[in-house]
Formats: C-alpha cells, structure tokens, sequence
C-alpha cells in the first residue's frame, strides 16, 4: 500500500542530529497543517523553551494552549504524564496519592529504561487513539536518542510480561507500527556529522523499529548564486579593470561584496556534495523517503515570521 | 604579597595550566573536531603526552587521527572501538608540516566496556560481578540507558587521570539531550544509589507488606509493572547495591576531580540564536557548580569584514543600479564588453542581493558574540569553513584559530 504523504500522518516524530532545526522545522509542519484545517498539536519532549519562542508565546507547559488558529502546543513532563496516564488508563484511586506516584515513578524510570519513554510516547499515542487532534507533530530527541524512545513500548513488551503495562503497550505499538498513522521525520542540514547520522538513522529506524520514516528534511540550503554561464560574467567582474570600473562607479572598494559572493558559492559547493551523498545513499536502499529541501533563511531574529517561512517553504515542497 | 595576576587571555595559556580540558557546550557545534584541535595544538606547542578522548567522531575525523573506523553497537547506535588510545604517528604531523614536540594521543570512549570495568572493580566478588554482568536489567542499563553516556566519560577521565600516563587529557563530552545533563551524571548516580526507592525496592518482597508506610508505592507498582517484573527489578538492584559503596565513593571524587583547579571548561558554539542560548545556560550552570569555565570557542563564525561600514550602501546600490551598471561595463572598450548586458545585470544584482543577506546574519551574529563574550576572559573564533576536516592538516588548521 502507497503511504500517505507527510501531512497525511496524524502522529509525526520530528528528529535529527542536535543543532540542525528539529523545532523550526515542527513548528513549521505543524503551522502548516493547521493552516490546512488539521486540528493540529505540536509537543516539544525536550522543554529548552524553543517552540514558545518559534511562535512568539509564553512558555509552553504540559496542559496544551492554543498558540495560533487551530495549532495547539505543549512540552511534555513524563511526571505529569504518568499522573493523567494512571488517573485515565488504570483508574487508580486517589488514595495511591501523587507522592507514592511520584516515587514510583523514579524508581521506574531508573530501573528499566523504557519506562520514561513509554509514557511521553504514550501521552502522543493516546492524542492520537482518542481522535483529540487531526495531526499531532513531536519535536522529538535528537537522532541519538530516537530509536531508543520509539523501541520502547517492544523493549517493555519483552521485559514485562504480564501486568497493566504490557496491556497498554500493545495498543500503543499498533499506532505506532501503522504506516498510514505514523512516521518519523528526519532533520538534516547539509553538513558531514548531519548527513552521516541521518543515513544511519534512517537504515536503524527500519532495522530497529516499527515505525515508517516519513521523509528526509535538508534545511539550511544555501540558495544557487549563479548559473554556469553566469559564473563566467562572474569570474569576469573580478578582474582588476572590472574591480576599478565597479569602485568608481559605486564611489567605494567592491571586493568585500565579490568576496562575500564567493564565500556563498563555495560554501554551496561544499554542502551540495554532501546533499549528493545523503540523496544517493537514501536512494540505493530499497524505498528510498521522500526528500523536503527547506533554504537557508537570512533573517535578523527568529520568531513566527521564521515558522512561517518555514511552513511556506514546506508546503511548496509538498505539494510539487 | 600581590594578589594573583590576570587570567590567561589566550587557549594556550589557559591550557598550558592544566591538566585536565573539558571540552562541552551545545550538539551540532563541533565539539568533536575542537577538541582534537587543542589537543593536536598542545602536542605541538606544549609538548609532552596529550590524550584527547572523543566519543563519537565523525569517519574522516577519527581517520585523521588515526583511530579505526568507528563501528556503530547495534544495541546503542554509538560508536564503539575495541582499542585503546593511540598515538598519532609523527609521520601524519610531518605530512601536514608540523613537527610536535610531544605526543598526541586518541581515544575512543567505549562506554559498555567503561560499564563493565566498573563493575568489576566494585564489585565483592567474581561471582556477583559476573551475576550482575549476565543479567538482562545490566545489559539494558549499561547499553541503553540514555545517562549512562555522559557518566561514563567522566568516569573514564577519572580513571585516565588517575592513571597518571598523559600530560594532558582534553575530552570531548557526548551527545546529551541537554549539555546540563553531562555535568549533573556523578550527582545523579550518588542520588540514585543514596535514594531511599532503591532501598524500599531491595527489602525482601515479604516483609514489604508490614510496612503500612510503603504500602501505596508497592500498590502501583505491582498494578503498573506486575509482581514478577518487580521481582526481576528487585533482585538486579539487590546485587546492583553491592556496588554502591564503591560507586557512590567514586562518583564524589569524579564530581572533585571536575571541579578542580586543574580543569578547565572549555565551552564551544556556533553563534545560531538557538545554541547561544544554550551555552549561556551552561556558562551559568558552571558558575553555579563552582566549576571553572576558562575559554569560549565560537565555531563557524562569519568573517568581520562583512559588517564594515559602507558595504551595505554599497550593495544596495549594486542591486538598484544593476542594469544600468551592466549597460556601462558591457559598452565598448570597458571591461566587460562581449558579455550581454542582461546577464551581467542578473550577476551584478545577485551579488548585491547575496552581501545584504549574508550581511545580516553577520550583525546578528556579532551582537551574539558580544554578549557571549562577556561571560568569558578568553574567547576564540573560528571562520566557517568551506572544507570539512578531513586529516590531520585539517585539525591544526583549524587550531591556529584556537590557539593564540
């Protein structure tokens, strides 16, 4: 069966190397289909207070706020989540109490890995089974870490064999495993450590899990100055009575601003062999994903205008 | 008596008095290649033995020093090495035009392997280490669990200093969720052996049931995890707690050994809005651990040159006045002629076009730098380069900026 295209999930896990764009990027998808009419939410799992400052809000907390029309944000808080999981899922009674939860909860999360992970993707998984939201897109952890988090609920399969959890996980790995539902989203700038972990992550996420990777996203791409033909007029302008033609007419030195161009064409160049390299290795496996190219924004500050540059720039990807 | 004279202002005299540079900040800056960059500048300048210790390199950077090609673990993803450190051969200096005069030295963390060293040692006896080694709890905790990373570097760089073998040791920190969590790991494991769950969980499964105080925990974890499971936990942690002496021990002179006056912190960044942030949350968490933050490397930056005065006039000219620039330089006997006016036109508006983008990234980035580089005596820039590094040329290419 065709998988949908990247809005057409409802539970998207947006991650990649740190410093490449997760967040932007979410935040960007997540405006895109709330703007579609998807009753969108968007969670950030680690709360460093970047998706309040990609929309311009307060900071986000485990109880969602509407932060645009449609759009819905909340970091995640696995204590909390565990509190609305055991108060929903197992009816536990109120004389439990919070601090014997709270402790429990500890003593868990140190004891058998998984059990931390479990709950935030249990949080996202139950948004999804309850039909709260069209969509709902995680600005997940970092490519490091991912696998681990979504391996979980099979990790805790294995581990616990009977008991309220195994209970819960089976429902959890059906969402996750539907390709119809859920996939992931990798976040790539085109630089060596970022291209290399995602090719990694890409073959680990088939390997390891059961969740489908949606697509590849290569942000940060420098714009094409010059065309071939174009390179030559430029290398032209750069001979000395080009130069001295260009001071005299702009009455100051215009090296600077060839210079400035140059950089931009070399660094194009070198980013744009490792751009080949990520689309040629993706495309020799079996399935290759879909590859979104996002540009580099040149901007004074980031903020809701950068989002919705971002959303832009996603749709236009999307829909050629 | 005259009070202590100023700080050193340079990489090199910052690191000439150590023993010890951690090397940390937010992921994605280039910590890696920064701190094969000190290290290899170290060996040169300084001399005597220098150890850098990474964690996961990338493939042309562990070739440049000569490591083996990282292998992935398939149960962490992480790179892990069945080697020790190795010595950088002196041929690779001579090659890329240095002559050192010390040792440069790499390592690979391995931090199931730094897991099970541990174990070894604290444990009572053979027996139990080896219980404790073949149980499935301890290969999902030493293997997978997400802190176990950032401990484990520390521990290791205890374990190096100790040893006494290396002049210097320059660590590069793992990939975290956070760069806190890197800091707070020995705190964390004294927390976790010291908290009173681990001993509610090791009391023997029956007489739990008298205690009316820790009857509610023992109700939700039994209804949440089921009784078998529990007991599975309990008895892992039951001979896990025979190593908490040793542990606890350790992790408190691993937390002295950081704070020491013989280490320094060396925080790396990029001047992206995001990262910045995070490396001023770190510069303060330092402060407030009483650890010493001595440098600040800012990588990728773009050059100066691009907010001098005049040049954003300029460009905006170039853009506006394109096509009546190009109708000049291609008319005849100028220095364009032959060329068609409207393709110097497009050229001459994208270069003009280019500066004014590039340009604000770069006033950007240079207010970013100014208020980070308060936090800081010492602060280093490294242009973005076009070329990643790729040998060892490389690595001290990229020092030069560094160093002094």
């Amino acid at each position: 069966m065709r998988e949908p295209p990247v809005l057409g999930r409802k539970l998207l896990f947006v991650t990649g190397k740190g410093g490449v764009g997760k967040t932007t990027i979410s935040a960007g998808l997540a405006l895109l289909a709330a703007s579609k009419g998807k009753r969108t939410l968007v969670c950030e799992l680690d709360a460093k207070g970047d998706l309040a400052s990609c929309f311009e809000t307060g900071p986000t907390r485990f109880e969602e706020r509407e932060v645009a029309p449609g759009l819905w944000a909340m970091s995640m808080d696995s204590e909390a989540s565990l509190r609305q999981y055991l108060s929903l899922q197992l009816r536990l009674p109120r004389a439990a109490g919070i601090g014997a939860v709270a402790r429990m909860f500890d003593f868990v999360a140190s004891a058998a890995p998984g059990v931390r992970e479990i709950v935030t993707v249990g949080k996202l998984c139950w948004e999804v089974r309850e039909r709260h939201y069209d969509m709902v897109v995680v600005d997940a952890v970092a490519s490091g870490h991912i696998v681990g988090q979504l391996s979980a609920p099979q990790a805790i399969n294995r581990l616990v064999q009977v008991g309220l959890v195994r209970q819960q996980t089976d429902w959890m790995l059906d969402i996750l495993s539907d390709p119809v539902t859920t996939g992931v989203l990798v976040v790539a700038t085109p630089e060596e450590m970022p291209v290399t972990e995602t090719i990694e992550l890409v073959g680990r996420l088939k390997n390891e899990t059961t969740v489908a990777v949606a697509g590849v996203v290569v942000n940060r791409v420098l714009p094409e100055l010059f065309v071939t033909r174009e390179e030559q007029a430029f290398a032209a302008l750069s001979q000395p009575s080009a130069v001295e033609a260009l001071a005299s007419a702009l009455g100051g030195r215009p090296e600077p601003l060839l210079d400035a161009a140059r950089l931009m064409v070399k660094r194009r160049r070198s980013r744009a062999a490792h751009v080949d390299r990520l689309r040629e290795t993706l495309g020799a496996g079996g399935d290759p994903p879909v590859l979104l190219y996002v540009p580099y924004l040149f901007l004074r500050s980031y903020g809701l205008r950068s989002t919705r540059q971002v959303a832009a720039a996603l749709a236009a990807e999307l829909e050629s | 008596m005259t009070g202590p004279g100023p700080g050193p202002t340079t990489i090199e005299a910052l690191v000439a008095a150590k023993e010890i540079v951690v090397v940390c900040g937010p992921g994605g800056v280039g910590k890696t290649t920064v701190a094969a960059s000190i290290a290899a500048m170290a060996a040169c300048h300084l001399g005597g033995r220098v150890l850098v210790v990474t964690v996961d390199p990338a493939r042309r950077l562990a070739q440049a020093l000569g490591l083996p090609e990282p292998t992935r673990s398939p149960s962490s993803g992480r790179a892990r090495s069945a080697s020790g450190a190795q010595q950088v051969a002196a041929g690779a200096f001579a090659r890329a035009g240095w002559a050192p005069r010390g040792e440069l030295w790499a390592e690979m963390l391995d931090t199931k392997r730094s897991w099970d060293r541990l174990v070894s040692r604290h444990a009572p006896d053979k027996a139990t280490a080896r219980r404790i080694l073949d149980n499935p709890l301890y290969q999902n905790i030493s293997g997978r669990f997400v802190q176990s990373h950032d401990y484990m570097a520390v521990e290791r760089l205890y374990e190096l200093h100790a040893e006494g073998a290396y002049d210097l040791i320059v660590v590069d920190t793992p990939p975290t969720r956070n760069a806190v969590d890197f800091l707070l790991a020995p705190e964390r494991m004294t927390d976790f052996f010291s908290s009173r769950l681990l001993r509610l969980l090791t009391v023997p499964y029956r007489s739990r049931l008298v205690d009316v105080a820790s009857r509610p925990f023992y109700y939700v974890a039994d209804r949440v995890l089921g009784s078998q499971f529990l007991q599975d936990i309990a008895e892992f942690f039951i001979l896990f707690q025979t190593l908490s002496e040793g542990f606890v021990a350790r992790a408190a002179e691993v937390q002295r050994l950081l704070a020491d006056e013989r280490t320094t912190f060396i925080v790396v960044s990029t001047l992206d809005m995001g990262q910045v942030r995070e490396a001023e949350a770190f510069m303060r968490l330092l402060r407030a651990k009483r650890l010493h933050p001595g440098g600040l490397v800012l990588n990728r930056v773009l050059p100066t040159y691009l907010t001098e005065g005049g040049l954003a006039e300029r460009s905006e000219q170039l853009s506006a006045r394109a096509a009546e620039l190009a109708r000049e330089l291609c008319s005849g006997g100028r220095a364009m002629e032959g060329f068609e006016p409207a393709l110097v036109e497009s050229v001459l508006s994208e270069v003009g076009t280019n500066f004014s983008n590039i340009a604000l990234v770069a006033k950007r980035e240079a207010a970013q730098r100014g208020e980070l580089s308060r936090a800081s005596d010492v602060v280093a820039s490294i242009p973005e380069l076009a070329e990643d590094v790729h040998d060892l040329a490389g690595v001290l290419g990229l020092g030069r900026y560094i160093w002094s």
